[in-house]
This record gives structure tokens, C-alpha cells and sequence, in this order.
């Protein structure tokens, strides 16, 4: 017992302590968390960022058969008018024959079935595809040759699905909401 | 001499000394008002700060920007979505190059910033005889005492006292540094403008509608801010008694 | 009995000798570690078998504290500088991108600028604490010296941080304090033009500027380290400038100071917190809301409050050079403290001719900096170059001769006997 702090009284005393130490500590320890919030936060995505996580796309200027491209958080977006022989083509197809089996009707708004909104990148590695193109006259992808049909299904080629559909709504007949 | 000691003499000594104007091109310091974004309890006054947007509309925008502030920002100062939409698509906004390469015109949208009077500083120096008139989305930040500033100076215009040689194109104004300003006075009358809300637009009601608004636009975290700070005090107020009480304890021990 | 109190190789080996009982820790695993790096046998030796005087005051707080502002700096620049852009064109704005658009943004800014403030009030207070009691004598000279190089590297530090914003302030002073370079004779034109990267404080800079904004605090953290490995070294001074001589002078860091500090931590908090959440600005210049524009200069150029001292003796000497050399001695000075303090007694607490110079020196500090952001002009300038001679000649003149003229007070026994008195 030769240095300066001595044990002292009651074990009773010294829970005391302990708890009062303890309690101390683990307010300490939840302010300190809580203080962290705030910088794990400021991380995700701004406030000018999540403005423009929908658009809003008019479409009234689209002629069947035409095809307009929009930017949707950073990613290009397909918007194609479809005529009465494309979207024909598209639910002609059998399931059994799709790589990535997908009805044309799940890929599009029911009553709209003229309207294909999907995300313009190629499922294989990340490249374009280009509209109009392909075997199956919907888009080809000139980086390994994936071909895509009018549904913007994969038919040919190294991409494993078919091109996404992103979440989208009609505000009006002539209005989408993307995002 | 403690410590408290030393730190009173130091607020008499600045206090003492703080100038007071005395030169006849010294400005006069801001007329002091109660604003209800001040003190550690502030928050917008919303339907002032929203009165405040319509005359910076229908006076400022003329020549002042407000670069800084989006459409949708203006959601904290309590006004609806459709509100929101309806603001922006009253303004153009440049956008482009479109696929001919062209720079283009379009209707605003809630995520573009609010569209100024001038495409640039220079611009607007050559339309007010070589006078910048400030953007305005950060000015009562910019000035000393920035709400009590702005509010003196849209009301504190008044005759040149005798003898005081007024330049060209200026307007005297004893609240601004030189007593020379080059805006001529932007808040002429009573009902310059009609409020939306019905109330009436006095000279008086349009500066202090304005102060709000523009403090929303300097500082639009005033109120979380201010909130937060509340519980974060309290927070480590009970902290450090907890603390203290805890060393008290631990330090029995030491004889 | 004051034998080891004058002869600091005597107080170094006196406190070597001194070992706190602390139970050995039984985990094999921590044996394991510790025999391929003995990190957690340091952190122990260094928490519950070094001995630390048990009469601490709280002005010990203030390294710790200092400490911790160090590490929120840290943090909070690491995190902005996620958002910030180093370019002239977008720097102002993107600032304002973070005050606005940026989740708890504001927040993450305002802790950044008022914990610099928070920051220079930890450390001179800790400077204080070292001035009155006598920390920078012998045997902890390099202890002072290291942290002579902490201060001048964190002004520095701030000076450089301060340009980022690009607001007017930012820009002119930055401008200011360069040109200053140009006062050294023959190299100084060159050296400025090589500071800038161009002809006028412009984006080279800015650029220049933040990197190595980002860079010197990982520097000061090393420093801080040989810091507290020199205080390691000859142990901690205390409020009686004696000495620990044995076992009963002394206690453990942990769990007395772990918990001690924690209260001046959120002490710290508090005040912290007080500018944070409700008057941000206060500390600042209005001046810096507005961008920075080369054409126009503001009516007063005045530095963040930290820096008016230094500011205030650079405008006292009509010569520019002049005042240069005499900002950067006033700093320099310091580093010869050990030497000119020669009194038999260390702690000022028991020098009462000291203590009344002292408090003069601090109110004299005190008025530098108000005389730094006053304009130079009418009775400021008198005024100005009579502080800094006083400034100056706390040093130089009464230090040195204070031995010979003053009563000292009886120094206690032991760092014990003066606990069981205070106690």
C-alpha cells in the first residue's frame, strides 16, 4: 500500500462508484455515437443529388416508331414509341424461347403497351446499345454483339438479361415520371 | 485576479471602445429590431419570410440574384410543392447545348437555382453605371449585424443633411459606409405591392418581410440547427454532471 | 530536500525510480500480442505504471483538450474535403453546396471553423499554463521546443485553411501575409512568386494551399507524439513546481486523469457547442460571405483572432522587413525561455513579483490582439509598439532579472504534503 491511492470502505461504496463510473461512461459512449450520425450521413447522396433522382419527361412530341433519350441519375434511358408491328413482334415470342424469360407484358403499363421505357445500358459490361439495330430489330450492342428484340429482351449474345426497366409512372397520357 | 476577472475587464474595455460614429461619412450602426429567427429558441417566421419572397420578386429581383437559393428550397419556408412547381416554371432558365449545339431556354423546374436578373457581373455593373448590385443569397451573413443592416438600410433613407455633397447618381443614406449608396431607394410607398395573403404592404412590413425571407436564404438550417443545439446542450450539460460526479467518486481514493 | 528541485539531471533520475503497483494483465492473448508488438504493454505502462503528480489543477486539462480539438479538426476537414473544390471558380461555392445541399453539411462546416477557434483556445491556454508554472525549464526544455513547433505548425495549419473558403478575407489575407515574404532581401521577390505558382495569389495557390491544408495535420499528430514521448521523459510539472520524489507524490493516469480529462472534454463540449449551434459566425469576418474579388480590397483587413497578437507587432514596426523579423521573433522568443528564466523557484504560484509581470504580460497579450484589429492609425500606433516592447521585454528584461529582486514563497515539503493541504 505504498503509492498514493488506497482502496477504501465498503465493497458497498465501491459499487457505488462503479456505477456512477459506469453510468458515466456509457452516456459518454451513446453521445458519442449519436455524434457520428451526422458525418456518416453527409456521405449519402445530397439534397441537389436526390432532387433529381425522378425527371419528368414529356413525350407528346414522339411519333410511333421514334425513340428519345433521356439522362436518369447518371444512366441514359430509352424511351421508345412503339408501332403496332413492334410491340406485335414482342408478344408473338414464346417464354421458352427467351434467354431471360419475360413477358412483353410485364415490361410495360397496361393500356400503354406502345410505350417501352427502359435503361439503356447493355446487361453483358455496361455499353449502349444502339436502337433500330440488330437480327431482332430492336437494339444491337457493338461491343460483343449482344442483340436485343423490340421488348428490349436479350435473344443473342453474351448479356445474361434483358435491358431494366426502371421504376416508372404516367402523370398524364402525355407526362412519364421516372424515378 | 481570477480568471473571470480578467475576462470581465476585457468585455468593459471592448465595449468602452467600440467606435461610435463620429465623422460625418461614418455610417450610423443598425437600428435594432426583434426578429423571431434570433436568440437560441429562433424560427422562421413563415408567412412574413413568404410575403418576403414576393417583394423580393416584385422590388429586388430587378437587379439583385439570389444564385444560391433553388426553387425547392423554398419548402422550408412552408410553401406546398405545387406552390414550388408553379414559382419555377415562372422563370426561363438557360440550358443546353441541345443537339444543334445551341444554348436554349426552358421553363424552370423545383431543382434549378432561383434565375437572376444578369447573366454575370459585369453584365449588371454595365446596367447600374458601373455599380454592383449584390447577390443577395448570402447578405445578411456579409454584412456586420446582417438583419438589423439590411432592414435599416431599405428604411433609413431620408433628406442629405445641409451642406453634404452628394455625387451623381448616388442616393445619401446614413446607415451605409460613406453615406453614398448607389441603389436608389427600392421601397418608394405604402402598397407598393399587393400581398397575396391580404395584408397590407406597408413600407415598414415589406423590409421586415424581406429581412425574414432573406435570412431563410442566408441561413436555411437556422431552425434545425437551433433545435439540435438545444438537446445537444442539455445533452452534455447532464453529461458533465454525471462526469463530474463520477471523478469526485473515483478521486476519493487518492490521499 | 530542494536539492533536486535546481538540479534537473537529479529530478530526472528521481522520477525514473518511481513505480506505481498495478496488476500485471493475465491474458494470454494480450501476451501474444504483446511479445510480436508490444503496442498493448505500452498504452498499459503508459496508463496504470506511469506516475503523474496527484496535485494536478484542471490547467492540465488544457493538452488533452488540445489533443481532442486536433482530432475533430481531423475529422470534420476529412469530410468536407469530400465536397470541397480546390479550384478559384468553384471554391465559394462549393463551401456553400455544403452548407445547403450536403447532409448536415452546415453542421460538418461550422464544427470545422469554430473548432479551429476552439482549437487556439485549448492551446494558449495550454501555453499559459506552461508560462505561469514554469513547464519550459530544465529538464523539459525539448519538451517546450516540440511544442513550440506543434503551435507554430497548427497557425500554419489555420493560415492555410482560412484561404480555402475564397472569400474576401480568405483571398487578402492570404495576399497580405505572402507579400510579407518579400521583405527578405535579395531571395524574397522569387520566393513569393514561387509561394503563389504565379504573379498574384490566384488557383495555383488555392490548389497548393489545400493540399497542404490536408497534409500538415497528419504531420502535427507525429509531433505530437515526440511531444508526448519527451513529457514521458521527465514526467509531468505540477502546480508547486516540486518535483515527484517518490511513490506518495504520485498516482496513475488511469482511472484518475482518463476520467478527469472526460470532464474537461465535455467542458470543452460545452463552450464548443454554445458558438456552434448558436452563434457560428461570431468569431469570424462578415466579409469572407462575400467572393473573393481581386479588384476590390476591404475597408480592414483584419486575420481570424488567433493570429491579431502576432498581427498587431508586424503593424507596430514602420519597416517591413522590420516588422516581419519582429512577428516571427516574437514567436522565436519563446524557444529561449529555458534559458532566461533562471529563478531558483520554478512555479509562479510561489513567486508573487513574477506572478504580478505575469498577469501583465497576459493582459498585454490580451490588448495586442484588440490593437490588431483596430486600424492603424491615431494613438493605436503608439499604443501598438508599446505593448510589443513590453511584449518583448517580459523576456529579455524581467524574466533575467526577477531572481535578483524577488521574495519567493516557501516551496511545500512534497507534492503529497501540498495535496493533504489543498484537500
Amino acid at each position: 500500500m505504498s503509492d498514493s491511492s488506497q482502496n477504501n470502505n465498503s465493497s458497498c461504496d465501491q459499487n457505488k462508484r462503479d456505477l456512477i463510473k459506469n453510468t458515466a461512461y456509457a452516456v459518454a459512449g451513446v453521445g458519442a455515437v449519436c455524434a457520428f450520425l451526422p458525418f456518416f450521413d453527409s456521405m449519402n447522396p445530397s439534397q441537389d443529388v436526390q432532387a433529381l433522382a425522378s425527371i419528368e419527361v414529356d413525350i407528346s412530341a414522339l411519333k410511333p416508331g421514334e425513340e428519345k433519350k433521356v439522362m436518369w441519375r447518371g444512366k441514359p434511358i430509352f424511351i421508345k414509341h412503339r408501332t403496332p408491328e413492334e410491340i406485335k413482334q414482342a408478344t408473338d415470342v414464346a417464354n421458352a424461347d427467351l434467354k431471360d424469360p419475360q413477358p412483353d407484358a410485364d415490361r410495360v403499363k397496361k393500356g400503354k403497351e406502345q410505350w417501352l421505357v427502359t435503361i439503356g445500358i447493355c446487361t453483358h459490361l455496361g455499353c449502349v446499345p444502339i436502337g433500330g439495330q440488330g437480327e431482332y430489330k430492336g437494339w444491337f450492342c457493338p461491343c460483343h454483339g449482344s442483340q436485343y428484340d423490340t421488348s428490349g429482351r436479350i435473344r443473342k449474345g453474351p448479356a445474361p438479361k434483358n435491358l431494366e426497366v426502371p421504376p416508372y409512372e404516367f402523370l398524364n397520357d402525355t407526362t412519364i415520371k421516372i424515378g | 485576479m481570477k480568471i473571470y476577472h480578467l475576462l470581465f475587464l476585457l468585455f468593459i474595455f471592448n465595449s468602452a471602445t467600440a467606435s461610435t460614429a463620429v465623422s460625418p461619412t461614418s455610417a450610423l450602426p443598425a437600428k435594432q429590431q426583434k426578429w423571431e429567427f434570433d436568440g437560441i429558441f429562433g424560427r422562421f417566421d413563415r408567412t412574413s419570410a413568404q410575403r418576403g419572397y414576393q417583394v423580393y420578386k416584385e422590388v429586388c429581383s430587378a437587379c439583385h440574384g439570389l444564385k444560391l437559393v433553388s426553387y425547392r428550397n423554398l419548402a422550408t419556408i412552408g410553401f406546398t410543392d405545387t406552390e414550388i412547381k408553379q414559382i419555377a416554371s415562372e422563370y426561363l432558365v438557360s440550358d443546353g447545348p441541345n443537339d444543334d449545339g445551341e444554348m436554349f431556354e426552358r421553363s424552370g423546374l423545383p431543382s434549378d437555382k432561383i434565375t437572376g436578373p444578369y447573366a454575370n457581373e459585369q453584365a449588371a455593373r454595365s446596367a447600374n453605371g458601373g455599380a454592383y448590385p449584390p447577390d443577395l443569397s448570402l447578405i445578411i451573413k456579409a454584412r456586420h449585424d446582417g438583419a438589423n443592416y439590411v432592414y435599416s438600410l431599405l428604411t433609413g433613407y431620408q433628406q442629405a443633411t445641409d451642406g453634404f455633397e452628394l455625387a451623381s447618381g448616388k442616393s445619401y443614406h446614413p446607415y451605409f459606409e460613406g453615406r453614398q449608396i448607389s441603389m436608389p431607394a427600392p421601397l418608394v410607398e405604402d402598397g407598393q405591392i399587393e400581398y397575396k395573403d391580404g395584408t397590407y404592404a406597408t413600407k415598414e412590413q415589406m423590409a421586415i418581410d424581406v429581412v425574414n425571407f432573406l435570412q431563410f436564404a442566408a441561413e436555411p438550417e437556422t431552425e434545425h440547427r437551433k433545435k439540435m443545439g438545444i438537446r445537444s446542450m442539455l445533452f452534455l450539460f447532464i453529461l458533465f454532471v454525471l462526469l463530474l460526479i463520477a471523478k469526485k467518486a473515483v478521486w476519493r481514493n487518492v490521499k | 530536500m530542494t536539492s533536486s528541485n535546481n538540479d534537473p539531471n537529479q529530478e530526472l533520475q528521481d522520477f525514473h525510480q518511481i513505480h506505481l503497483d498495478s496488476e500485471q494483465n493475465k491474458s494470454k492473448v494480450v501476451a501474444w500480442l504483446n511479445s510480436r508488438l508490444p503496442i498493448l504493454s505500452a498504452v498499459e505502462n503508459t496508463l496504470k505504471k506511469h506516475p503523474y503528480p496527484k496535485n494536478l489543477s484542471y490547467w492540465w486539462n488544457f493538452g488533452s483538450i488540445a489533443g481532442i480539438a486536433l482530432l475533430v479538426q481531423i475529422l470534420s476537414g476529412l469530410f468536407l474535403a469530400m465536397h470541397y473544390v480546390p479550384n478559384t471558380k468553384l471554391a465559394f461555392e462549393s463551401v456553400e453546396h455544403i452548407m445547403r445541399d450536403v447532409n448536415y453539411g452546415w453542421l460538418i462546416r461550422y464544427i470545422h471553423a469554430v473548432g479551429a477557434s476552439m482549437f487556439f483556445v485549448a492551446l494558449y491556454a495550454h501555453i499559459t499554463r506552461g508560462l505561469y508554472y514554469g513547464s519550459y525549464r530544465a529538464p523539459r526544455e525539448v519538451l517546450w521546443w516540440v511544442g513550440i513547433i506543434i503551435f507554430l505548425l497548427t497557425m500554419a495549419t489555420a493560415f492555410m485553411g482560412y484561404v480555402l473558403p475564397w472569400g474576401q478575407m480568405s483571398f487578402w489575407g492570404a495576399t497580405v501575409i505572402t507579400n510579407l515574404f518579400s521583405a527578405i532581401p535579395v531571395v524574397g521577390e522569387f520566393i513569393v512568386t514561387w509561394l503563389w505558382g504565379g504573379y498574384s495569389v490566384d488557383n495555383p495557390t488555392l490548389n497548393r494551399f489545400f493540399v497542404l491544408h490536408f497534409l500538415m495535420p497528419f504531420v502535427i499528430v507525429g509531433i505530437v507524439f515526440l511531444h508526448l514521448m519527451a513529457l514521458h521523459q521527465t514526467g509531468s510539472n505540477n502546480p508547486t513546481g516540486v518535483p515527484m520524489k517518490s511513490k506518495k507524490d504520485a498516482i496513475a493516469f488511469h482511472p484518475y486523469f482518463t476520467i478527469k480529462d472526460l470532464v474537461g472534454f465535455v467542458a470543452f463540449f460545452l463552450v464548443f457547442g454554445y458558438f456552434l449551434f448558436f452563434y457560428p459566425n461570431s468569431l469570424g469576418h462578415p466579409d469572407n460571405y462575400i467572393p473573393a474579388n481581386p479588384m476590390v480590397t476591404p475597408a480592414h483587413i483584419v486575420p481570424e483572432w488567433y493570429f491579431l497578437p502576432f498581427y498587431a507587432v508586424l503593424r507596430a514596426v514602420p519597416d517591413k522587413l522590420g516588422g516581419v523579423l519582429m512577428m516571427f521573433g516574437a514567436i522565436v522568443l519563446l524557444f529561449f525561455l529555458p534559458y532566461l528564466d533562471k529563478s531558483p523557484v520554478r512555479s509562479g504560484a510561489y513567486r508573487p513579483l513574477f506572478k504580478k509581470f505575469f498577469y501583465l504580460f497576459i493582459l498585454n497579450f490580451i490588448f495586442l490582439g484588440w490593437l490588431g484589429k483596430s486600424p492603424a492609425e491615431g494613438w493605436y500606433i503608439i499604443a501598438s509598439r508599446l505593448s510589443t516592447l513590453y511584449y518583448y521585454a517580459y523576456f529579455l528584461v524581467v524574466l533575467p532579472l526577477l531572481p535578483k529582486f524577488e521574495k519567493t514563497l516557501p516551496l511545500p515539503q512534497s507534492i503529497d504534503q501540498h495535496y493533504k493541504q489543498q484537500h
